[in-house]
């Protein structure tokens, strides 16, 4: 009981806790789960968002760093197209190779997640050093490139109102627009799509992919430039794996994500406080989410089984 | 230069290699039979646990029979969801990951807060083989080594035997091109995808065992670091065969080998370059192999 | 002499079609029997309910003599019953050896399964390289491995399910003759045709099948030509459920034509040769063909979802088309009907969708087409195959003011839902003066809606001169199967 006292203090007990913990922990699953939940409703299975995002705010710092004269809102909308771009290229590796040498993209992605990491660990003690070169890490980001908070005193910063304003424009995108609709169509039936439609499956797929790794990446910017200020190796803690749990419990459903992310928030910020008052370990938040996603996949398997049960289709026409 | 710096680091690559080619040897026969586990983190987290905990009841042996179990629970629960309930191969694995790491980091951090600091435990060392660890160079670095690496000089060539000359080996191989011809000619395909899955998660708790009770010595959260993905891609590189495999742990061991050595020679060598090496080289094989298909037609299919 | 196989009163059902009803065939030892049928006839489904893949209804099945009931099709292999599938069920990436292996237990004997199969070979005279692999092999050596490995399981009966449809006419010869050959080493072959020449060249006894039932069993000698066509085809014809009479004059210009096209797949098989043909607004074209002749290419080129290799196509811009598959190739069975509607423009569209517009279409379409659905939000998967199908070719008869392609319109439908699918094609010839295309694989159901005949036999398109009523039954049933 106390624990679960610990854990509702942490993420909801306070101002405190909701703005600078709870919202701060949920804007990058905010922003990496709509990644995933744009790309799994195309039916790509993009699990790369982690080195996505890890690319994305390497490129963001790098590019930061050299802005330091710019005005601050310039600076800000570079590097964060920076980190929304190089997710993109990121992406865009995988979606090539399975676009014209048909790799699974569940293979490539998850390699390029290591390549990212390697190039992170690389950046950090070679190119991007900070200047004395003691420690892993690159130099501060000038303040020209930060984020602005939100609210002063709490750490709820820009990125938050970014990934609340993507996941509005993609729910809006995808209902929506004829673009949308594609989308969706090419996730649900590739084949009709094709053959009643006239779809272009491959140019939707592609492009599709290349928007993940975009929002993925961002969220590595909005990471570099409203919490951490520099990059280093532990910058994601798994970030694109939660991802794909914050995409799942919502349904794929864009504005369902903003509720998940802040849950996933919530539960990973009680969860550290819980540690520290109650000694409950920390990652029970993880097993608490993995249990939920494996009870969804499970529920949706049964329910899926059910109606197939019901139609009693026969597949086997007589010949 | 050879001795001082070739040999420990080929010795160093077969070490490393050791808990990487235990799990990439039981992702291949699992891919084989049609079914990619992204679980297999899991089990090998939940088999360092294991091992760790077993080990300090029952010595070593234990240790890698606990190990061995527990990575075969984790992979039960994934065979349950992918198998018993046809649920999507990746998500579910993912699923899976997070859950063992979860778990295992819960219940290392309430043992750790009651018990001693960190429960560490003696690695068990190499054991040199008479007569064979003197050859020069190949002696130190092939038969100088833990048991666990010896057991994986038998099981590697068992494995490829079985693979190719038993009925068994031939069910499992048609059954991940193609189920419905398996299916067809009699064979049991939900049955061999269980046991695939599951032999795949008990050698995924045996790396997690070799790992803690050779390598480390201890137990750190999420200390797997990857190594079920790695193991994956190791299948992927090896081309789904078991000396390709072995040759991929090989080359995954060697670039991990040379990241130390640089790392602690303080070189201004780009090491972290190296480990995205495999990767990468992972990534261009299986571009250029196309056509080829190494690849189990049916893989990651329902 | 005994029987080898007697298969008595059997039934079964696909859902609520009847596939079979109480079929019989009795099957001598030591003979070729053939079975006989349209599409759709039952002739497969008795076949896989012989070799334990379907399990019947009702009825009695025995062996040699003795009764026997198989739960899978391993039980059947037991039996000493070997199949040979129309759609070959071997491992593409397995060479022939571990093909013939596969289902064994124990060790696997490289060197002594490769002897065996070169045994097997050298004895039944059906050559085959063990070591190569499936996915490289010709369609022939595939289906003479298929044949290798029932052998390989001590088949004495040997089910083969139209085996002739995939080769080159020599490999058809060929595999004709080692049959008849196997028959008289002693073994029992059954033979699944469309083809009655076939039929008649080898068979010794023949059993004809029409929609489930038995409606001859008779030796070879005993038959003639005209009577196993009168026995296929039958000679009930379904009248129409709509008289609309059929446009007076023929305008000048066709919608849809086809000249001199050929057609070559991926695998060098000519599947359309020198076809031509066309189609005037405000009429139906029937297309008639057994599995396999080219009908579905015919179809697929009219539509403009494939191009010719060689010859001249002409064809509106949009084309309406109605794919046999409709819940893989024409709906997205959890959408919604409005969204169902609008996936027809979705590869075209633009901007922002009109939903609300969208789904005003939807309602007037249910009305006007008299699909039964709670409305237009429901899901496609919801309705029934009826309603799904008259949703199909309504909004296809909206995408295009010139043309409509139709493919198997019927497949999986009962009686009512299928003549009133025929009314919808029916009136958007005479109404909306498309040029209709249909095919379907039942004369009965083209003869009464089809203004023309044109007939598929191994990929080249002929028309029947006259007329629906100039093509009587028989002379269709004839060209259908390849007798001139």
């Amino acid at each position: 009981m106390d624990a679960l006292m610990a854990l509702w203090d942490g993420a909801f007990g306070s101002w405190y806790a909701v703005l600078s913990a709870t919202m701060v922990r949920a804007t990058p699953l905010l922003l990496v789960g709509l990644a995933v939940a744009l790309a799994f409703r195309a039916g790509v299975l993009n699990i790369g968002a982690e080195g996505q995002l890890l690319v994305g705010a390497s490129a963001a710092t790098a590019t930061s760093l050299v802005l330091t004269a710019w005005p601050r809102p310039l600076a800000i909308l570079v590097m964060a197209a920076a980190g929304a771009l190089a997710g993109a290229g990121w992406a865009g590796i995988a979606a090539w190779l399975r676009r014209r040498f048909a790799v699974l993209e569940v293979i490539s992605t998850l390699m390029l997640n290591f390549v990212a990491a390697a190039l992170v660990s690389w950046l950090v003690r070679g190119p991007l050093q900070e200047p004395t070169g003691v420690y892993s890490q690159s130099a501060t980001i000038p303040e020209s490139a930060r984020w602005p908070l939100l609210i002063s005193g709490h750490r709820l910063h820009l990125g938050f109102v970014v990934g609340v304003l993507a996941a509005l424009g993609a729910w809006w995108i995808l209902t929506r627009t004829a673009v949308g609709f594609r989308v969706r169509l090419v996730g649900a039936s590739p084949r009709a799509a094709t053959s009643a439609g006239g779809v272009n499956v491959a140019r939707t797929v592609t492009g599709v992919f290349l928007v993940s790794g975009g929002l993925a990446g961002l969220a590595g910017a909005s990471e570099i430039g409203g919490v951490t200020w520099s990059l280093y190796e532990g910058l994601s803690p798994g970030y694109g794996y939660s991802a794909i749990a914050v995409a799942l419990l919502a349904r794929l459903d864009p504005r369902g994500v903003i509720a998940t992310a802040l849950l996933l928030g919530a539960l990973e910020a009680g969860a550290a406080s819980m540690q520290r008052s109650a000694n409950v370990p920390a990652v029970l938040g993880q097993v608490i989410v993995a249990s939920l996603v494996l009870g969804v996949l499970g529920a949706q398997a049964l329910r899926y089984r059910g109606l197939l049960r019901r139609g009693g289709v026969a597949k086997e026409a007589g010949a | 230069m050879i001795d001082s710096v070739l040999v420990p680091l080929l010795e160093a690559t077969v070490r490393t290699a050791t808990p990487l080619l235990f799990a990439a040897l039981g992702e291949l026969i699992t891919e084989r039979a049609g079914v990619i586990n992204l679980g297999l983190e899991g089990s090998i987290i939940a088999g360092c646990l294991a091992a760790l905990l077993a080990a300090q009841v029952g010595g070593v042996p234990l240790g890698f029979a606990g190990g061995a179990v527990a990575g075969l629970a984790v992979a039960a629960l994934f065979a349950l969801g992918v198998v018993g309930l046809r649920t999507d191969q990746v998500i579910t694995g993912t699923a899976v990951t997070l859950l063992a790491l979860g778990v295992t980091g819960t219940i290392h951090q309430s043992l750790v807060d009651v018990a001693v600091p960190t429960a560490a435990i003696p690695t068990s060392g190499s054991v040199a083989v008479p007569l064979l660890s003197h050859l020069p160079v190949v002696g130190p670095v092939l038969f100088d080594q833990p048991l666990a690496t010896y057991a994986l000089y038998l099981l590697a060539p068992v494995l490829a035997w079985w693979l190719a000359s038993t009925h068994a080996g031939l069910a499992l191989r048609a059954t991940g091109e193609r189920a419905e011809a398996a299916a067809a000619a009699g064979i049991a395909t939900t049955r061999v995808r269980w046991a695939a899955i599951l032999f795949g998660g008990m050698m995924g708790g045996l790396a997690g065992a070799a790992l803690v009770l050779v390598q480390v010595g201890g137990f750190n959260e999420g200390m797997s670091a990857g190594r079920g993905f790695i193991a994956i891609a190791i299948v992927v590189l090896g081309r789904w065969t078991v000396r390709g495999t072995v040759f991929g742990a090989l080359a995954f061991g060697g670039a991990f080998a040379l990241q130390y050595l640089f790392q602690t020679s303080g070189s201004s060598v780009p090491y972290p370059l190296f480990l995205a090496l495999p990767y990468v080289l992972t990534l261009v094989l299986l571009a250029v192999q196309r056509g080829e298909r190494a690849m189990p037609a049916g893989l990651a299919k329902p | 002499m005994s029987d080898a196989l007697v298969l008595s009163d059997v039934r079964h059902s696909f859902g609520r079609t009847l596939a079979l009803d109480n079929a019989q065939c009795r099957v001598r030892r030591g003979t070729v029997h053939a079975l006989l049928g349209e599409n759709g006839a039952g002739k497969s489904t008795l076949m896989r309910v012989a070799f334990g893949l379907l399990s019947a209804d009702g009825g009695r099945l025995e062996v040699d003599g003795r009764p026997v009931h198989f739960r899978s099709s391993a039980d059947a292999i037991a039996a000493g019953i070997g199949m040979v599938h129309q759609h070959f069920l071997l491992v593409p990436a397995l060479t022939a050896t571990e093909n013939v292996a596969l289902g064994g237990r124990g060790l696997l004997h490289r060197a002594r399964a490769v002897a065996r199969v070169k045994a097997f070979a050298d004895r039944s005279g059906l050559s085959a390289d063990p070591s190569m692999r499936v996915d490289q092999m010709t369609v022939g050596a595939q289906q003479r491995l298929e044949i290798l490995r029932a052998l390989a399981h001590d088949s004495r009966v040997l089910i083969l399910d139209e085996p002739t449809a995939v080769l080159t006419p020599e490999e058809g010869m060929s595999l004709l003759r080692w049959v008849r050959g196997f028959v008289d080493g002693g073994g029992t072959a059954i033979l699944i045709t469309h083809k009655l020449r076939e039929a008649l060249a080898i068979a010794d006894d023949v059993t004809v099948l029409r929609r489930g039932r038995t409606v001859l069993s008779r030796p070879r000698v005993e038959v003639d030509e005209a009577m196993l066509v009168e026995a296929v085809t039958g000679d009930a014809a379904s009248e129409s459920a709509l008289a609309l009479p059929a446009p007076a004059r023929r305008p000048t210009e066709p919608v849809l034509a086809l000249d001199k096209i050929d057609l070559i797949d991926g695998r060098g098989v000519t599947r359309l040769r020198d076809a031509s043909l066309e189609v005037y607004a405000g009429e139906v074209v029937g297309v008639v063909g057994v599995e396999g002749s080219g009908q579905r290419e015919l179809l697929r080129i009219l539509a403009g979802r494939l191009r010719p290799t060689r010859g001249r196509v002409i064809a509106p811009r949009r084309v309406g088309f109605v794919p046999e598959d409709r819940l893989a190739d024409a709906l997205v069975p959890e959408m919604t009907l409005t969204e169902n509607l609008v996936l027809a423009e979705a590869g075209s569209a633009r901007g922002r969708l009109d939903w609300r517009a969208a789904t005003e279409r939807t309602a007037a379409l249910l009305v006007s087409a008299d699909v039964r659905a709670d409305g237009p939000s429901a899901l496609a998967r919801e309705l029934s195959g009826g309603n799904q199908q008259k949703f199909v070719v309504a909004r296809e008869r909206a995408r295009s003011d010139a043309a409509l392609v139709v493919e198997h319109p019927t497949r999986g439908l009962d009686i009512r839902a299928s003549a009133r699918v025929w009314d919808e094609l029916l009136r958007a010839a005479r109404e909306q003066q498309l040029a209709v295309v249909v095919y379907s694989p039942d004369l009965d159901e083209v003869r009464a809606i089809a203004d023309r005949v044109v007939v598929c036999f191994a990929g080249n398109v002929r028309a029947m001169e006259g007329g629906t009523a100039g093509s009587d039954r028989a002379s269709l049933g004839r060209a259908l199967l390849g007798v001139n």
